[in-house]
Parts: structure tokens; sequence; C-alpha cells
């Protein structure tokens, strides 16, 4: 297996401080070096930007203190709502599928006990991962296209003769969770995998004593000790979510503007910035959109209790 | 393993699990697997026809080689080799990034670990948090600030934020509180060892897994990452291939009917482009399915 898990596995070394923090001069100054680049980083990259977008959040085009002026001009765009309601639509159907096809194919390949066949059903379902972003929305075009799709067959069947039928407005959210989906859901699954594998064998076994179907054991005692990684992939999918950029701006590309350019929150914040040059309404909508992954995230580091904190 | 598991089949309860439940599930995988694996043989294959044949041809017959030089001749030829520029640019970023990402997260996750100092405890929480935040969260306000500096269009306003990299902190911070017992530090500094000599001389020499599992997954993500060079390079020629797709695709007649011309792309010249974009990826993800796993459950196998 792999050194993180075994790292991960070994005995956890006692959180207490390290010995001898009392010859601390030479000893801090050294940390200090160490993180330097790092903190640097953070603060170039992480803080700053942050810091600088609720700056322009809240100021006017001249520098003035401009309240919640911003936020209330973006919000009461016409283009905004509609915005909204398209990522949240995309957002339930990917999540519902992410977290439904995930578990039950994580589960059915763990009870594959051929090696080969589950070996290969993990890199079938991942491999498409490495095309993320610009390629696998590129793919997708192929295959929606009924002209030259692999599966036009299955398209006109649809009802689909062409392309700008495939992608009018109703299809897309479906469109992109399924873009989504083959791109994300193979590395869950190999996650689920193993996450599957760390539950004790004896469980298993016992449960199996006591007469447990393979479906009742995946529900009562897979599934339960699954929640904590199908959170982890929900939350992080919900913020990746929320994000949504390349999937509609190529699709507005490829179709003559079919698709509208300001279909998402963040494609909607990019045109503020380099159509309207309104960088104070581009930073409010950033920013709206930053305080939601912020929260996502703080809730789970907080609460989850997934990552240690030393 | 065998005459266990075969004595254990015998005893399975028939039901949703017995022989028709199994076939359902069956089905069910196999439906999924042409699923993943459909478009991913599709698009090799495109690669080897003609823009005609594309059309024509039985969807899952390979077409020929000369076409598929054609094909590349026609994307290398394209805007006077702007592709190999692209790819160029693609590896300058990510090599780029993955080195200063490398430089400066093996140190901090170290020191994060294994040292003690006054802000660990909140550098710590914060590399959590803004770890679990999307990157192009802050692609916009990143660029605002840039905007401020000057420095739109360098290649620096690419690989800078993209070596701002809290996972790759993060996983080296697991692996050295898990995996390097600090006995073995204490030790060194017993012999004598400066804090320095710690480091490069017991710590580093230990680090090369992390070093590869922080570089597959800071790789991987920059070469992949589009939002930030989509927003921070305005000239083509700065762009990576990622973004370099996106004029090819405006130059394809079949998705952009106002672009047919000299310069204009086939279907399979573009679908040869898709693989090459994301060719590095693929091999690497090939041979790193374990990173994956290792990296994402790091330190989620705590109870």
């Amino acid at each position: 297996m792999t050194v993180m898990d075994e790292a991960a596995r070994s005995a956890v070394i006692p959180r207490g401080r390290p010995a001898g923090r009392g010859d601390g001069g030479e000893r801090s100054a050294m940390s200090y070096a160490f993180i330097a680049l790092y903190a640097v980083l953070t603060i170039a990259f992480g803080i700053l930007p942050a810091l600088y977008a609720v700056y322009l959040a809240f100021t006017d085009g001249d520098g003035r203190f401009a309240g919640i002026a911003n936020f209330t001009k973006v919000m009461g765009d016409f283009r905004f709502l509609p915005a909204v309601a398209h990522v949240a639509l995309y957002l339930v159907m990917w999540l519902v599928a992410l977290v439904v096809l995930v578990s039950f194919l994580a589960i059915v390949v763990h009870t594959v006990r051929v090696r080969w066949l589950s070996k290969t059903l993990r890199l079938v379902f991942y491999l498409p991962g490495a095309l993320a972003g610009a390629s696998s929305v590129l793919l997708w075009l192929f295959v929606l296209d009924p002209t030259a799709s692999p599966v036009s067959g299955l398209l006109h069947l649809m009802g689909f003769s062409s392309f700008v039928q495939v992608i009018v407005p109703a299809n897309l959210p479906p469109v992109f969770a399924v873009i989504a989906f083959w791109t994300g859901a193979g590395g869950w699954i190999v996650i689920m995998y193993g996450a599957l594998n760390n539950i004790s064998r004896d469980v298993i076994e016992a449960a199996r004593i006591d007469g447990a179907s393979t479906v009742q054991i995946a529900w009562r005692i897979q599934l339960p000790l699954l929640r904590k990684w199908i959170s982890y992939m929900g939350i992080m999918s919900l913020a990746a979510g929320t994000q949504l950029f390349v999937e509609p701006q190529l699709l507005s590309q490829a179709s003559n503007a079919v698709v509208p350019n300001d279909y998402s929150l963040n494609q909607l914040a990019y045109q503020y910035a380099f159509q309207q040059n309104d960088f104070n309404g581009a930073a409010a909508i950033s920013l709206l959109l930053l305080v939601v992954a912020l929260a996502l995230s703080a809730v789970f580091v907080t609460r989850g209790g997934l990552f240690e904190r030393g | 393993m065998t005459t266990v598991d075969a004595g254990r089949h015998a005893r399975r309860p028939s039901g949703v699990s017995g022989w028709s439940g199994r076939t359902i599930v069956a089905v069910v995988v196999a439906i999924f697997v042409l699923f993943f694996v459909i478009p991913m043989v599709w698009l090799l294959l495109a690669t080897t026809k003609s823009a005609h044949g594309l059309i024509v041809d039985h969807p899952f017959l390979p077409g020929s080689l000369g076409d598929l030089a054609a094909n590349w001749d026609q994307l290398f030829g394209f805007q006077d080799g702007a592709v190999t520029a692209w790819v160029g640019n693609s590896a300058l970023y990510a090599v780029g990034a993955l080195i200063i990402t490398i430089i400066a997260s093996i140190p901090a996750g170290y020191a994060m670990a294994l040292t003690e100092f006054r802000f660990r405890r909140s550098l710590l929480v914060l590399t959590l948090i803004v770890m679990l935040i999307p990157n192009t969260a802050l692609v916009l306000p990143i660029f605002l600030e840039l905007n401020v500096v000057g420095l739109i269009g360098s290649p620096l306003s690419v690989i800078l934020p993209m070596s701002f990299f809290p996972f790759g902190v993060y996983l080296t911070y697991i692996y050295f509180s898990t995996s390097v017992p600090r006995d073995l530090l204490a030790a060194a500094r017993l012999d004598g060892c400066t804090e320095l000599q710690v480091f490069t001389r017991v710590a580093l020499p230990l680090a090369a897994p992390v070093v590869a599992l922080v570089a597959f997954f800071s790789f991987v993500q920059s070469w992949n990452n589009f939002f930030l060079p989509f927003v921070m390079l305005p000239s083509s020629d700065g762009y990576p291939v990622q973004v370099g797709l996106t004029s090819l695709l405006a130059s394809t007649p079949a998705f952009n009917p106002s672009s047919a011309g000299a310069q204009s792309v086939q279907l399979p010249t573009l679908a040869l482009a898709t693989v090459i974009s994301v060719l590095p990826v693929l091999i690497v993800f090939l041979f790193a399915q374990r990173f994956l796993v290792a990296g994402m459950t790091a330190g989620g196998t705590k109870e």
C-alpha cells in the first residue's frame, strides 16, 4: 500500500508540544525560515486578494465607500437570479447523482472478488478524471453533437437531431451534471473504495454469520461507515460546483451564444470585470461566492472531524 | 481464501442479492462502464479519421494513419505552430509552479509538523480552510490584485498563484507528523546537528514519497487549470493548451459557422487537440491511482 496510508495507520504521534522548546531562540527562528516562502504566498495569493476584493466590493469606481451599493446592484441585475437558479439546479442534479451513484458503484466494485476485474473497473471509472476542464467539455461537445456523436442513435432516440437542440437552456443543468459526473466520479469511487477497504473484515464476517445479505451489509454497515467520506465529497463538490465557469463558457462559444455567456455566477462576475469594466461589481459577486466557499470549508474543518488538527 | 469464499456463497441468503439481483447490478455496472469508456475510446479513434469519415464511417472503426498524419499537420500548422507554443506554455507554467510549490511546501509542512513556533496553529487552520476552497474562487480577486501591480499577461501572473498550494503543505504536514518520529530529530540534535541540518540531513532524505505526492497533485491541477490563465493572459501567445483549445474551438466551422476560412479546424483535428491537451496528465494518471487515494485520504483515517 501507499506511504500515506501506512503513515496514517501507524501510531499517531502524541499531539503534545515538542520536547525542549525551552531552548527556543535558534529553533523558532529556523521555523520561521522554513515557513517563510509559504507564508508569503499565502499572504499574496490568499489573504491579500480576499481583502482587496472586500475593499473593492464596498467602494465605488472612485474609491469612495459605497456601503452595500455594489451588492444591491449585482443582485438586482436581471441576470443574477437566473444565474443563481442555473447553478443551483445543476448542483442539485450533480450532487444527488454523485452521492447515490458513487456510493453504489464503490460498494459494487468492492464486492467484486475477481482481482483484475475490480482493478480494471476502478481504472475505467477513474481515467476520465485526467480530462478536466476544457478538454472534457470539448469531448462532450462531440458526444452531444448528433452529427458526429458515437451515440448519435441514442440522441436521435431522445429526439435530438442537431447540436442546438441538445443544448437548449433547459437541458444544460443535466448536461453539465453529466460532464461533471463523467470527469469527477471516478476519483471519488477510487477513494470510497479505499475507505471501504479500511472497514475491518471481522465486522463484515460477523454480519455474514448473523445472516446479513450483501444488500443489508451495504446498507447497515458500509454506507454508515462511508458517511464521513460522502459528506467530504458533498462539501467539496458543492463548493466547486458553485464556481461553474468553463463548461458554460465553452458551450456559449461553441453554440454561437445559444448558451448565454452570463449563464453562471462566475461568468457574470467575469462579464462585470471584462465587458463592463466594473471591478467593484465583479468583486461583489466574487465575494459572495467566496463567502459561500469559505463557510462550507470552515464548517467542515471545525465540525467535520475528518482532518486532524495539531 | 477461495475455500472460505465458496462456503460463504453457499450460505448467502437469497433475495435481492440472489441471482436476479446480481444480474441487475451487473447490467447497471456495465452501463456505467460504457458511459465512462465510450467517449474516451471514440475520441482516440476520431483522431485517425478525416472530417468526412468521422460522420459517415462507423464510430468505432479506426480510420487510417494517413488521416491521423493529416490531422496532425493541420493541428500543428494552426496559426503557424500556435499549438506547439501552447503546449510549451502549459509545461512552463505547470513545471514552474511545481518547483516553487515543492520549495515552499516541504519546509513549511515540516516546520508545522515537527517544530514549534508562534503562529503554528493559526497557520495550520488557515491552511485547512483555504485548501478546501475551490481554486477558482480567488481567481478574480487575484486578477484585480495583480492588475494593480501590473503583472497581468506575464507568465508570473499564472505561475505564482498556482504555486500557492495549501493542499501540498497539508500533505507534507500529515506525512511528517505521522511518519517521522520526533525522537529521530531529537537524536540528531543531541549529535550536534543544527536545526537546518536536522531538516536537510534527517527529514529531507525521508521526504521523497511526499514530494512525489505533492508533485502529482500540483502538476495535474496546474496543467488542467483553465480559469486562472483564461483571466490572466489576454494574448494568445501566452495561452496554455487548455485555454488554447478555446481558440481552436472558435475556428471550428462545425461548431462556429462564422469561422469558415483558411484557418478553419476540422472536427478530427479538434479531437486530436483534445487528446494532446490531456496527454501528460493522462500518462501521470495511469501510474498514479494510488497517489490519488493516498492524498485524498491522508489524515482522514483517524477516527
